[in-house]
């Protein structure tokens, strides 16, 4: 690594008062051909680069960016990072993401502030202690870290929730996986765009894609904002805007893109050291290491691109945290925002090829998609590499609403969605 | 958030209303003779439009009645409301 950071780099640069940092990524001008055009510099997109340079030596590949790197969804989630779903298909894949997650840091050689601080999801009826109960026996069966705590245990994991029977909807218990944990956001999309730039791949921040030019069942290029550039494979990881770009090429896809609001608080005292969720009330908090509470809200209903969303969904929110957490009721809310996301009709998301040759799309990742960010980004760059899935993402084709063969976790994992 | 004038009871908040998604999506006359490929289209396949879009809305807290609304989902502005079986507005 020509630019290796440790902490000798930061005592040597110390001496020039820290002027004279290398730019951790370029700003390339687009060639006019690519082997491979990746649309969407986020988390995944920028993952989907790194992989495919570095497993599959793809070297002479782009990421198209219409805005800045990381300013998207990657820069608008609470961040958490699980992998206890209740499906086989979704176990193996975020299981995998989660694996990656754990030695992230060194192999970027950046420091993406993984934590592996444990993420408990409430239950608070009868029908969800039987939901829970079930998801922790399925986890452990396909060799996931999963335990179930009563009320008792709730409140000694996290004392600060409000346990008390007589709430208008009681912690009846939870599950914790103690493997699970938050990272920085910005910090992945960075430290992935700085190793992927090492190796040669252009990130080109700005540049938004006008259309896809085909010929008949092949992608030859993409038209963008800095002109046309050809290309025979082109991967798409647009999050809320995927229909957008499918559209271009005369392609519809399951999605609906809906606003899903979060919002944290001024800065505290560490006050909760874990990420509690809880699906019933739809609220879940963590605290940042600046010890702002960060507060994950619902979706909108309806399709919406503007980063906004309604009040009443904020509202519902933080009812629901005010009662499970008393002692914030006098918080104050610093900043609150929107970020568009994909929801597949089966809340699963949708990693690849489509019926036009060297056209792949990486998408429908709903509400959770950052937990997911390094094994989405490698099986994608294995599907786009090989032009056929890995095994791991195989279940997450385009073909399922075809076939009826959905990975349904939106009713039956009870997680947040 | 906004505010939508349903054509029964006027204007109200939208936190009354529910959406019900892509408007003029006709159900298939003869369900048996579908191909899969046609079901997938008919059951999941959506325009998902950043711009105009024709949607159905239900006022839940309301009339409980559906109707039909015309959006502009990159700003949410309100372009037309109209009712069930009425001819949607040309752009």
């Amino acid at each position: 690594m020509k630019n290796k950071y440790s902490i000798f780099s930061l005592i040597k640069n110390a001496f020039s008062q820290h002027e004279n940092w290398k730019q951790a990524w370029g700003d390339p001008e687009p060639k006019r051909e690519y082997e491979a055009i990746i649309i969407g510099g986020g988390g995944h997109g920028l993952a989907t680069a790194y992989y495919l340079a570095k497993k599959h030596n793809m070297r002479n590949i782009a990421v198209l960016e219409k805005g800045w790197i990381g300013g998207g969804n990657t820069g608008r989630n609470t961040t958490i990072i699980r992998s206890n779903y209740l499906w086989d298909a979704s176990a193996g894949l975020y299981d995998h993401a989660l694996k990656i997650w754990e030695n992230l840091s060194q192999e970027l050689n950046y420091n993406i502030m993984f934590s592996q601080r444990g993420v408990m999801n409430l239950a608070h009826n009868l029908q969800d202690v039987r939901d829970l109960k079930r998801r922790t026996h399925a986890n452990r069966l396909n060799g996931i870290d999963a335990v179930w705590l009563n009320t008792n245990q709730v409140k000694e994991f996290c004392p600060i929730i409000n346990t008390s029977p007589d709430i208008r909807y009681p912690v009846l218990g939870g599950t914790l996986q103690r493997r699970a944990g938050t990272a920085r956001h910005d910090a992945v999309a960075w430290g992935y765009a700085r190793g992927a730039d090492e190796m040669g791949v252009d990130i080109i921040q700005n540049c938004e894609v006008k259309g896809i030019k085909r010929n008949g069942d092949q992608v030859e290029g993409v038209e963008t904002s800095k002109g046309f550039i050809t290309t025979k494979k082109i991967g798409v990881v647009a999050a809320g805007h995927s229909s957008v770009i499918a559209n271009m090429a005369g392609l519809k896809l399951p999605l609906e893109s809906k606003p899903l609001q979060a919002l944290v608080s001024e800065p505290v005292k560490p006050i909760i050291d874990t990420v509690v969720m809880s699906n019933a009330v739809h609220a879940y908090v963590s605290q940042s290491d600046k010890g702002e509470l960060v507060i994950g809200a619902g979706t909108d209903a309806y399709v919406s691109y503007t980063q906004r969303g309604s009040h009443d969904v904020v509202e519902g929110t933080l009812k629901a945290i005010l009662e499970l957490y008393p002692i914030f009721s006098r918080m104050k809310m610093l900043r609150q925002w929107g970020g568009i996301v994909d929801i597949c009709p089966d809340a699963s998301p949708i990693i690849s090829k489509t019926n036009i040759k060297g056209l792949y799309f990486n998408c429908g990742w709903g509400t959770g998609g950052f937990k997911a960010t390094p094994g989405s980004g490698d099986l994608f760059a294995h599907t786009i590499a090989n032009d056929e899935p890995h095994k791991l993402n195989a279940a997450f084709n385009l073909n399922r609403f075809v076939s009826g063969d959905l990975v349904d976790e939106h009713g039956a994992a009870a997680v947040a969605h | 958030m906004f505010l939508i004038n349903c054509p029964y009871c006027g204007e109200r908040d939208q936190s009354e209303f529910s959406c019900g998604g892509e408007a003029h999506i006709i159900r298939p006359k003869q369900p048996t003779e579908l191909s899969d490929d046609q079901w997938a289209e008919y059951l999941f396949m959506r325009k998902n439009i950043k711009g105009v879009q024709f949607e159905r809305w239900n006022h839940a807290h309301g009339c409980r009645k559906w109707f039909n609304m015309v959006r502009d989902t990159s700003n949410d502005k309100i372009h037309a409301v109209y009712k069930m079986g009425e001819k949607p507005p040309v752009k």
